[in-house]
């Protein structure tokens, strides 16, 4: 296998929202923002991860962009930080435009944030901290890709991230609620119930083309008894792009309005759907922004909300499901919050014929869908599918018949690649696995 | 020639140690200030148990996932930094300088095992010239800084084996040897040297988040 070095300068992809960007730019505003950035909002731990970073290398092989491109380095972590954070750092912020649109499209579409490489950097150096500053200063560049752009858009409009229309909303649910009242005559989805222990909530895709999933849910809490409610108004999503283009302002608002919407209910506890990213936004991003250093209501994944159940009988396996499963573990989650026993856990207890993944749980390999890759639409739909070679290998060696992967943006990645690798593979979620074979 | 070495090893290496552990001083000051300042959720996070759980696995030879798919660079890495810390401080020589400067009785290695500890050390230099030379991802991140303080490290371990092997000229080689051995000193908070300083407490902080908040292993 020979190794061709690359650069970012090599593989321009067009896009207008980052094209329109840069063409408003002055060397003199870059440098403006930059310096506004880095002085305002880095410190201690940009100034010291560039600064002792040893140049080794070790954190190459945590890249499945690295692993995918025939260990081109101009695609290992540490290649992205030279090629975005510390020409920055070390011309004081006086960039090119055309650096800025290379620096967007390498921060932006070749890195999911999973922080995999951060556990194969000796001192922890977080690479993904530094690509989101990256992409806090392209944000506020007014250089982000459209795609994205528009779904930022969407949040600070709406508060959801699709463009659902308010009474889409809850129109949504309750044709959801009379679908899953054809199995189930008595099934509510309750809408604004105070005091209830559960403050359900989703993201936009749900009730815009995975309403299946609503329904699901409903009938797993009618089942198993719990006092739950969704609210009727924004503050339903608890999706974050802003979190990802670099919209931190949208993005405290966004989250703000979450927490607010389950405590204005005086709810004792959030549980959320199968999403990655929503959880890493409302549990570790989106709070800190506020100033929480946890958060002021209990948020649960929905991992560990089935784990519950089943721990305290509440879910009950009526049937095992037979076809051969493996399990993708979500960064977010996994890497995020340590889920993945809980979620084996559940998995092993309705599917016996479970295999592995190599390697799996903390060290999985990432999707390339999330942190906002996927939203950046169909110009990079083809960076992050043949960047993740290495997944199709991994999904290919299982030899399993599905894949299940506790979360959205993981299934959209997935899907993608199982297809352009023409796997016979099919992707499921867990509640899809749950809903099949509980007891009802 | 005796004039200098009386310069080098008296006031010279007190301004070089005055410079390293004044300015790490002064660099992990600034380095607390700027957390505190611009950095809160450094100290909000940082927790001794899971900071010492990260560390411990990190400071064990194939302790880690990485060290483990790495064994050529664990064993280079380990021991070039047990061999540079040990041979300078317990080599024969050395030992009488800490007590005449000092006060300080140490024991002193046998001088065979103290030359073999440093050519040690001047081996795993070559090792990591040869990553760098050679290897995509660390040439395509290498920069002259890289090679400098690369220099810096091995200059000491290389005159000091020729002065004790009387290599060339030995008086010249000494003066040399001590010359770099305070550059080295003086380099440390002021050169990427200063992970000696930094590295522990980034291992710390991010093991903090994996453990306290992620729940999940960093290594």
């Amino acid at each position: 296998m020979k190794t061709i070095t690359g650069h970012i300068s090599k593989r321009k992809i067009d896009d207008v929202g980052l094209q329109h960007g840069v063409d408003n730019l002055t060397p003199d505003r870059i440098q403006e923002v930059v310096q506004q950035v880095l002085k305002g909002e880095t410190g201690a731990r940009l100034q010291a991860y560039s600064e002792m970073c040893v140049r080794c290398g070790l954190c190459s092989e945590a890249c499945h962009f690295y692993l995918s491109h025939d260990n081109d380095p101009s695609y290992s972590p540490v290649g992205k930080v030279k090629q975005t954070i510390w020409p920055l750092l070390k011309n004081n912020g006086r960039v090119s435009p055309e650096f800025v649109y290379q620096m967007a499209q390498v921060a932006y579409t070749e890195c999911n944030l999973c922080k995999r490489c951060v556990q194969y950097c000796p001192f922890g150096i977080d690479t993904a901290y530094m690509m989101q500053i990256v992409r806090r200063i392209c944000h506020k560049l007014g250089v982000t890709p459209q795609y994205l752009q528009d779904t930022a858009q969407s949040h600070a409009a709406t508060m959801n991230q699709m463009w659902v229309k308010d009474d889409e909303w809850t129109d949504s649910l309750q044709w959801q609620e009379e679908e899953a009242r054809d199995e189930i005559p008595d099934l509510r989805i309750p809408l604004d119930k105070e005091g209830a222990d559960i403050f359900y909530s989703v993201i936009g895709p749900e009730p815009k083309f995975r309403t299946q999933l609503i329904y699901q849910a409903a009938v797993l809490m009618h089942v198993t008894g719990q006092n739950w409610t969704m609210p009727s108004t924004p503050g339903w999503d608890n999706s974050d792009m802003a979190m990802y283009s670099g919209d931190y302002e949208i993005m405290g608002r966004l989250k703000q309005k979450h927490f607010e919407s389950a405590m204005d209910l005086r709810c004792k506890r959030i549980v959320m759907g199968e999403c990655g990213h929503a959880f890493r936004s409302v549990y570790d991003v989106g709070n800190r922004w506020l100033g929480w250093k946890s958060y002021p209501i209990k948020v649960m994944h929905a991992i560990e909300f089935y784990w519950e159940l089943l721990e305290t009988g509440k879910l009950k396996v009526a049937k095992t499901f037979d076809k051969t499963v493996t399990l993708h573990d979500p960064c977010n989650i996994v890497r995020g919050r340590g889920l993945h026993e809980k979620a084996r856990e559940v998995l092993r207890a309705f599917c016996p014929n479970f295999i592995e993944m190599t390697p799996n749980r903390e060290h999985n390999y990432c999707c390339s869908a999330g942190g906002g890759v996927i939203n950046c639409g169909p110009p990079f739909k083809k960076t992050r599918v043949s960047g993740n070679t290495v997944k199709a290998d991994q999904l290919r060696n299982t030899g399993a018949e599905i894949c299940v992967a506790p979360c959205h943006n993981c299934h959209g990645g997935l899907e993608d690649i199982i297809h352009d690798n023409k796997l016979d593979m099919k992707l499921m979620f867990l509640i899809d696995i749950i809903y099949e074979c509980m007891e009802k | 020639m005796n004039a200098v070495y009386q310069f080098v090893v008296g006031p010279l290496a007190w301004v070089a140690w005055t410079i390293f552990l004044g300015g790490s001083l002064l660099r992990l000051g600034l380095m607390y200030r700027s957390v505190i300042k611009k950095d809160p959720v450094v100290f909000e996070y940082m927790s001794f148990k899971y900071g010492m759980r990260s560390i411990l696995h990190w400071i064990t030879p194939f302790g880690t996932v990485n060290w483990r798919k790495n064994p050529a660079m664990t064993v280079a890495t380990f021991g070039f930094h047990i061999l540079l810390f040990l041979a300078p401080i317990f080599l024969l020589g050395h030992v009488v300088l800490w007590d005449q400067a000092f006060g300080i009785n140490l024991p002193a290695l046998p001088e065979t095992v103290a030359d073999l500890m440093a050519v040690g050390v001047i081996a795993a230099c070559c090792f990591f010239a040869g990553r760098r030379i050679m290897l995509p991802e660390v040439s395509f991140v290498t920069s002259a800084m890289d090679w400098v303080v690369l220099v810096i490290v091995a200059l000491p371990f290389v005159t000091g084996v020729l002065a004790y092997h009387q290599i060339l000229n030995y008086d010249l080689m000494l003066i040399l040897h001590i010359l770099a051995g305070e550059l080295m000193l003086a380099a440390i908070p002021f050169t990427r040297l200063s992970h000696m300083l930094f590295g522990f407490f980034s291992r710390a902080y991010m093991g903090s988040e994996f453990g306290a908040v992620r729940h999940a292993k960093d290594w």
